[in-house]
This record gives C-alpha cells, sequence and structure tokens, in this order.
C-alpha cells in the first residue's frame, strides 16, 4: 500500500490542521483588530461586559439553532417565538397580581415551558406534516409575530413585578446573569453533542437520513428534539429580555433569526447540516458583537454595521468551502 | 492485430497532499483495442482514469494523443479531444430527457435557442449506433439501470471519441445486460474506437479485453497480451503474492431448526406471496435478476418497508417488525447493497461509523469514548480495515475498507440473523475473499445468513441452499449440486418455474 499508515498502530488522533481551528484563528483576529482599532476602549472590562450581554441574547438562541441546522433543518421563527414566549410569561406573571413571588417564579416557567412548547410546534410541522423546515417556520413566524400583537393590542405588555427585572440585569461574580446562562447552555449543549446517543444521532440525521434510517435510529424523533431545545433557548432568551426591561414590545427581538444564523454560519457548522461546534457557535456570536463593537468606537456610521455583518457572513462561508 | 498507439501516457504520478498515489507511469494505448485496467483498490486505477478524463491534474508526466502533448483541463474539455468516460455512478439527470441527458454541458443552439431538433436527430443517431431501441424523448427516471448506460456513452461519444473509459460498467448489470455491453464495446472497438474496461471482475476481463495493464500500489507492474495470462496470473500480479482460495470449502447444509420464516410476504408491486425458511447456521443464497425483488424482500423483513400481507417467525414464533428499531432488537441485521446511500455516513470517522448502530450499550449517559476506541479498534484489528486513523472520515477509506467498518457496524449490534446485500460490490479481491472467510466464521458461530448476490459465483461459492427470485416470487429452491449458474439463471429468467408448496 501506497497509505503507509494503518491503524493497526493504534493512532486514533487527527493530525493538527490550521484548517479545522479557522473559527479560533478568525475570532483572535478580530479581536486583535478590534483592540488596535478601539484602543484603549475596547479592552476595558466595562466594555467587554457589555459587548457579551448584548451577544447574549441571540447567542442562546444560537445555541439552539446550531442543533437544527447539524440535524438538516432550519427554523427562521425563533425571533417571533421570543416575543411571543416573553409576553406570554409577562401575562402569566401579572395574573398572580404585583409584585408575586408565586408569580414570578410561574412566569420564569411560563417562558421556558412556552418557548419549548412553540419550538416543539416548529419540530413537529417538520417531522410529522413533512413540511419543508424553511416554508414550515416561515409560516410559524408569522403566526406567533401576529399573535403576540394581537394580545399586546400593538402596545407594550408590562410587567407589574418589580423583582422579575433582577433577573435580567442582574450581576453574579461581576458578569451580567444573560451571559452565564449562554455560558452555561453553552457547555451543557456542547457536550449534549459531542457526548450523548441524542447528540451522535443528530449529527448522523443531518449527514444522511437514510443512513440514520437504516442504522436502526428513529429519525422523526431525532429531528424533532432540536427543534424543541431550540424552543427552550428562545424561551430562556425570551426570559432574560423582558425582564431587562420588564416589558415585552410585540415588535421586540425581530431579526434575531438572522443574528442567530449567522452565529452558526461563522461559527464554522456548515448548511448542509451532519456535523458542527457549539462552541463554534459561541465564538461566532461574540464575532458579531464585536464587530459592532469594533465600529462604534471606530466612529462608523451605525447605518454601515448591517453591511459589515453580511460582509463576515460571506468570508466566514468562503472559509469553509475552501476547506 | 496491434493498432498504431493513439494515447500514450508517459510518466503518469499523482500525489495527494503528500500520499503518491500514481508512481511514474507509462502506457500506451492503441487504436481499435480493448484494454483491461485492473488492480486492487487503492491500486491507482480510478486516479489514471481521473487524470485521462480530467477530473484530477497529474503532478508529473505528459499525455501524448496522436502524437501532440495535450492537457486536459476538464472532463468537456477530454470529450471535445475525443476522451470519454462512462463513469460508474451515473452522471444523468433523472427529470430530463434521453436527448436530453446525452447533450447536457453541450447543448446544441442555432439562434441562442436551444435546438431540440438536431439533439433529438443526433442522440437518435448515437443511439441507433449503439444498436439500443431506447426512446430520445423517455425521462432517465423511467429506464432500467442498463439503459441508463446506454445513455452515459451515448453521451461519452457524441464528440467522436477516440479513447472511451468504462469504470466498472458490470458491477449493477446481470448478466443478460453484460452481453449486450460487451456486444456493444466489442462493436465501437470494431469502429475504430480505443476502449478501457476497469473493473474488479477478472473473467470478464479476460472474455473481453485484448491487453490487460495491472496497477499496483499506484506502478504499473505488467501490461500483457491477454492471451498470455489467465485468472490466476492476473489475480497475483495485482495482490503480488499467491492467492489463497477465494472461497472457503463449503460447509455441509444446515440440518438446524428454522430461525426465520417468511410467509405469504406481499409488498405491492414488489413481493406477491414470498416464503422462505432460514435454519440455524445457514449460509442461505437469493438468487435472481436486478429488480426481482431481493432487496425488496430483506427491507421487508427488517421493517423497512411495510408489507400488505403475510407474516414473518422468528424461532417459530410470529412477531411484528413495523421499523428497523425492532428489527435490531430481534437480533437482525441488514448490509444494504448502497453502502454510501444506506450504509455508512461519509462524513463520520471510523469510530463513529461502527458504534453508531450499538451506541445505546456504550451511553450511560455519557458516551464512553475510550470503549468506543477500543471496540473500533478490534474490529479494525480483525478486518485488516486499512484507514489513515480511527478517526478518519470514511470518505478517504476504499471501498473494501468501507465495506469492512459497515460489516464491523453491524457486528456490533450482536444479531443472530445477517441479511448481506451484495456484501462484496466495488470491493477488491483481496477484501473479497476476506468477507468470504468471514462470512464462513459467522456461520460457524451459529449466526444464520443471507447472502443476496448478482454475481453467481458469489451465489454458487458461498451458500448451501438457494433461493432465486424473478419478479417478485420465489421461483426456485436450490441445493447441493443444483446450486449451479445454469440452474439460476433457468429459474431467474423464468425458463424453469418452480411450484411452492
Amino acid at each position: 500500500m501506497s497509505l503507509k499508515q494503518s491503524v493497526l498502530s493504534g493512532r486514533d488522533q487527527k493530525p493538527f490542521s490550521w484548517r479545522d481551528h479557522t473559527t479560533l484563528i478568525g475570532f483572535l483576529a478580530l479581536f486583535l483588530l478590534a483592540t488596535l482599532i478601539g484602543w484603549p476602549d475596547f479592552l476595558r472590562a466595562r466594555n467587554l461586559i457589555t459587548l457579551l450581554r448584548q451577544v447574549s441574547y441571540t447567542g442562546i438562541i444560537a445555541l439552539g439553532m446550531t442543533l437544527i441546522i447539524i440535524s438538516g433543518g432550519f427554523d427562521l421563527s425563533v425571533g417571533s417565538m421570543a416575543a411571543f414566549s416573553g409576553g406570554v410569561a409577562i401575562f402569566a406573571m401579572n395574573s398572580f397580581g404585583a409584585d408575586s413571588s408565586l408569580g414570578l417564579v410561574m412566569g420564569v416557567l411560563t417562558a421556558l415551558a412556552f418557548g419549548t412548547f412553540l419550538g416543539t410546534v416548529n419540530g413537529l410541522l417538520v417531522t410529522q406534516f413533512r413540511i419543508a423546515p424553511f416554508i414550515a417556520t416561515l409560516g410559524t413566524m408569522s403566526i406567533y409575530r401576529s399573535l403576540v400583537i394581537y394580545f399586546a393590542q400593538a402596545g407594550n405588555i408590562e410587567s407589574l413585578n418589580r423583582g422579575y427585572s433582577v433577573i435580567g440585569s442582574g450581576m453574579i461574580l461581576g458578569l451580567p446573569v444573560p451571559v452565564w446562562m449562554f455560558f452555561i447552555l453553552a457547555a451543557v449543549l456542547h457536550v449534549f453533542l459531542n457526548n450523548t446517543r441524542t447528540g451522535r444521532y443528530i449529527c448522523a440525521v443531518g449527514s444522511n437520513e437514510q443512513v440514520a434510517r437504516y442504522s436502526a435510529i428513529n429519525v422523526n424523533l431525532t429531528r424533532l428534539i432540536p427543534y424543541t431545545i431550540t424552543g427552550f433557548t428562545v424561551g430562556v432568551s425570551a426570559m432574560l429580555w423582558s425582564s431587562r426591561l420588564n416589558c415585552i414590545n410585540p415588535s421586540d427581538c425581530a431579526g434575531y433569526e438572522l443574528d442567530a444564523i449567522a452565529a452558526v454560519v461563522i461559527g464554522g457548522t456548515p448548511m448542509t447540516g451532519g456535523k458542527g461546534s457549539v462552541i463554534g457557535t459561541v465564538l461566532g456570536a461574540i464575532m458579531l458583537g464585536i464587530i459592532n463593537n469594533m465600529l462604534v468606537l471606530a466612529g462608523v456610521s451605525s447605518y454601515l454595521q448591517q453591511a459589515a455583518k453580511g460582509v463576515v457572513i460571506i468570508v466566514a462561508v468562503l472559509l469553509q468551502y475552501k476547506k | 492485430m496491434p493498432g498504431k498507439p493513439i494515447l500514450e501516457i508517459q510518466n503518469l504520478s499523482k500525489d495527494f497532499s503528500g500520499v503518491t498515489v500514481l508512481d511514474k507511469v507509462s502506457l500506451s494505448l492503441r487504436e481499435g483495442e480493448i484494454l483491461g485496467l485492473i488492480g486492487e483498490n487503492g491500486a491507482g486505477k480510478s486516479t489514471l482514469i481521473k487524470i485521462i478524463n480530467g477530473i484530477h491534474l497529474p503532478s508529473g508526466g505528459k499525455l501524448l494523443l496522436e502524437g501532440n502533448e495535450i492537457t486536459v483541463k476538464d472532463p468537456q474539455n477530454a470529450k471535445k479531444l475525443g476522451i470519454g468516460m462512462v463513469p460508474q455512478e451515473f452522471n444523468l439527470v433523472d427529470s430530463l430527457r434521453v436527448f436530453e441527458n446525452i447533450f447536457l454541458g453541450s447543448e446544441l443552439k442555432s439562434g441562442g435557442f436551444l435546438d431540440k431538433g438536431a439533439m433529438r436527430q443526433k442522440s437518435r443517431e448515437h443511439l441507433d449506433r449503439l444498436e439500443t431501441r431506447i426512446s430520445v424523448d423517455a425521462r432517465i427516471s423511467a429506464l432500467s439501470v442498463a439503459e441508463k448506460q446506454m445513455v452515459e456513452v451515448a453521451k461519452a461519444i457524441i464528440h467522436e471519441a477516440k479513447v472511451l473509459v468504462f469504470d466498472e460498467p458490470t458491477t449493477t448489470l446481470t448478466q443478460y445486460e453484460i452481453n449486450i455491453l460487451f456486444d456493444l464495446m466489442r462493436r465501437l472497438r470494431d469502429q475504430g474506437v480505443t476502449l478501457v474496461f476497469v473493473s474488479h471482475k477478472l473473467k470478464e476481463v479476460k472474455a473481453l479485453c485484448d491487453r490487460v495493464a495491472v496497477l499496483r500500489d499506484g506502478i504499473l507492474v505488467g501490461v500483457e497480451e491477454i492471451d498470455q495470462v489467465d485468472e490466476q496470473k492476473m489475480a497475483r500480479m495485482m495482490v503480488g503474492r499467491e492467492l489463497s482460495l477465494l472461497f472457503p470449502p463449503k460447509r455441509p447444509p444446515a440440518i438446524g431448526p428454522a430461525v426465520l420464516e417468511v410467509r405469504g410476504l406481499t409488498v405491492p408491486g414488489k413481493l406477491h406471496g414470498v416464503g422462505l425458511t432460514l435454519k440455524k447456521g445457514e449460509i442461505l443464497g437469493l438468487a435472481g435478476l436486478v429488480g426481482a425483488g431481493r432487496t425488496e424482500l430483506a427491507e421487508a423483513v427488517m421493517g423497512l418497508r411495510l408489507p400488505e400481507k403475510g407474516s414473518i417467525l422468528l424461532n417459530g414464533d410470529e412477531v411484528e417488525i413495523n421499523n428497523p428499531r425492532t428489527a435490531v432488537e430481534k437480533r437482525l441485521g441488514y448490509i444494504s447493497e448502497d453502502r454510501q446511500g444506506r450504509g455508512i455516513h461519509l462524513s463520520f470517522d471510523v469510530m463513529a461509523n461502527t458504534t453508531l448502530m450499538s451506541l445505546k450499550r456504550y451511553a450511560a449517559p455519557f458516551l464512553d469514548k475510550k470503549a468506543i476506541r477500543e471496540k473500533t479498534k478490534e474490529y479494525s484489528e480483525a478486518f485488516h480495515t486499512r484507514a489513515p486513523s480511527l478517526r478518519a472520515e470514511l470518505q478517504y477509506l476504499s471501498g473494501g475498507n468501507q465495506q469492512k467498518v459497515y460489516l464491523s457496524k453491524l457486528m456490533d449490534i450482536n444479531p443472530e440473523i445477517l441479511i448481506l446485500d451484495e456484501p462484496t460490490r466495488g470491493v477488491d479481491i483481496n477484501a473479497k475473499s476476506e468477507i468470504y472467510q468471514f462470512i464462513h466464521q459467522l456461520a460457524e458461530k451459529g449466526l444464520s445468513l443471507v447472502v443476496i448476490s448478482s454475481e453467481l459465483e458469489e451465489i454458487i461459492g458461498l451458500c448451501t441452499r438457494v433461493y432465486v427470485l424473478r419478479e417478485g416470487k420465489v421461483t426456485g429452491e436450490l441445493t447441493g449440486e443444483h446450486i449451479n449458474e445454469e440452474e439460476i439463471m433457468f429459474y431467474a429468467t423464468g425458463v424453469k418455474v418452480m411450484e411452492q408448496v
């Protein structure tokens, strides 16, 4: 054999390759660039903490989105879903009266449960009714948004519970609560994806659904789970967002789906599914934040921020295809 | 009758990221000959023909076409130079018509619009030249595998092909279709076209070719006139050593109890009241032409297709198998004929593939990666799987090694009954022999096996009992000396029919 290597030698490590770490390299390069451009303000703790807080709302959603995209699916409805879950949570909380601590608990649980429910609805449309993910979630994106506007009668849904705002604006060990939630959920989903059976099945279904079916994997259930998890992460994000201002405006969180998908793509998860990285998504989300922050510090018009984001997405995808 | 050289390959080399897969190969193709190109998987056959067709660029050496040095940039360019290829996996668009496929990428135009009339006309002429009666307006999806291949041939010769490469063209064909193809190839040769026949089937090479070139480890080890070699010699040249017998000695007929019994199984349009029994420790063959319902039968047993009628009994008890999970729980395993489309994940590494079906055992609830590695290593050693590492993705392994990983994957669910559908398709002779040995060992250990194969040699060499299927029905059951090519073909083609009790 000209291929002299053999598994018999017991090698089970891939040789190190820079190509496997393009996201990390990109992240470090961008960080360095931002440090130079934004010197010295960028590196100030206050600035970095604000940056992390800003990215954590969409970042948390992007974690679930990573799993959906790995499984070969897609979800456009997460922004509407966040507003809807947040609104319903505040409704639930208010129904227990002002400043009720039971109401506080119920509000939090409602946000999580309702998000999970809406995500599951998306998943069922895709798996049971066999609607293409793009179409199904385009539909629910519209439905969820419309319903929250209807319930709010086009005004703000304001919380009567002053304790609620502590969650969104609180700090633990110097870091905002949303940032903690972002990192903790990322760690949990990273382990879920790489170290559990279901995580492996999600990759298998996304890589080749037929092979997964022939391998006795419950394909429908496996495709449903990422939507349900995303619903949960949307619920978490909705809770954090609504508690920050202690109210929800029905137009809140519009465009979150694009930021979430951008974070996933920049993080190196291919849109074709089958593989991907939760940690990559965390880096991707933070990179989006760095770009915004850098442009602000450099005094670039905020109208150009979206253009910069677009360029980064395209460059990230180009780098992936070069592999 | 040695013709003048048409395509000269001089000192051609190719390496992929530092690994040499083709090492200074020099070979001269003559006008109007059929040259067999053989070698084990990974010997460099595919690389060589891909360079000739412009899919890969060579790292060194040159190509001369009729004495002039050429650079083949891409397959379209190759076609224009007169070098065509009939690929192993067809590149046809199912939803388009025959003539549209034939001219795909080389569309004829008049005044900026497609000239469908001319394309129909030319396609008709090419298909006539190949003496087939396929309609130029038929949709590809309506054609049989053999007809699709004819379309591929027609597509390859639209620019007056001088050299035409066939990459393992007979893998998915029945014997009847193979004969038609060979007639076609001989006719093209007599018209002065040079044909390259890449194959694993030495018998076919011997029957069809004028010369044979043998590659081993990227080196051309010899080019021989076909009457100077026999199958043994070709095999020795390929492997570089004496080959042990391809098939292990046959096992005595199984006399144990029936472990699997299928009664009156009906899948609309595919199977009509099929019945069979499988005994413990038996190697049972399922023969028949492509499309006879063999794969459908296996899939119905595995819960991958829901039968309309009929029953399945395991160890005498009727069972209901509605999905593959139940089948695996009942310790049934199925190796699909479509390795890359249904069997393994090309983007997964050796470990992830091997343990995918048995993953429950390694999850507590977190995956025990050490146990996964140990187990995978065990299988790799037992099967002599060659891979750069256990972390290598399957897309970088040869067909034979992919198949070994696929077998490992199924072995890891500890099946009692294993159905192997074309277990050696696209696998080189060395790996083939290893797989046969392995099937025997399993039977010896008491597993019951069903072997589905279009290669009669395989059925005859392995099985102690054979069912022949035709058009979704069991038409014959053969044992002992009745298991021979003639008998099987009689039942498979409907010359003989046996009434089932």
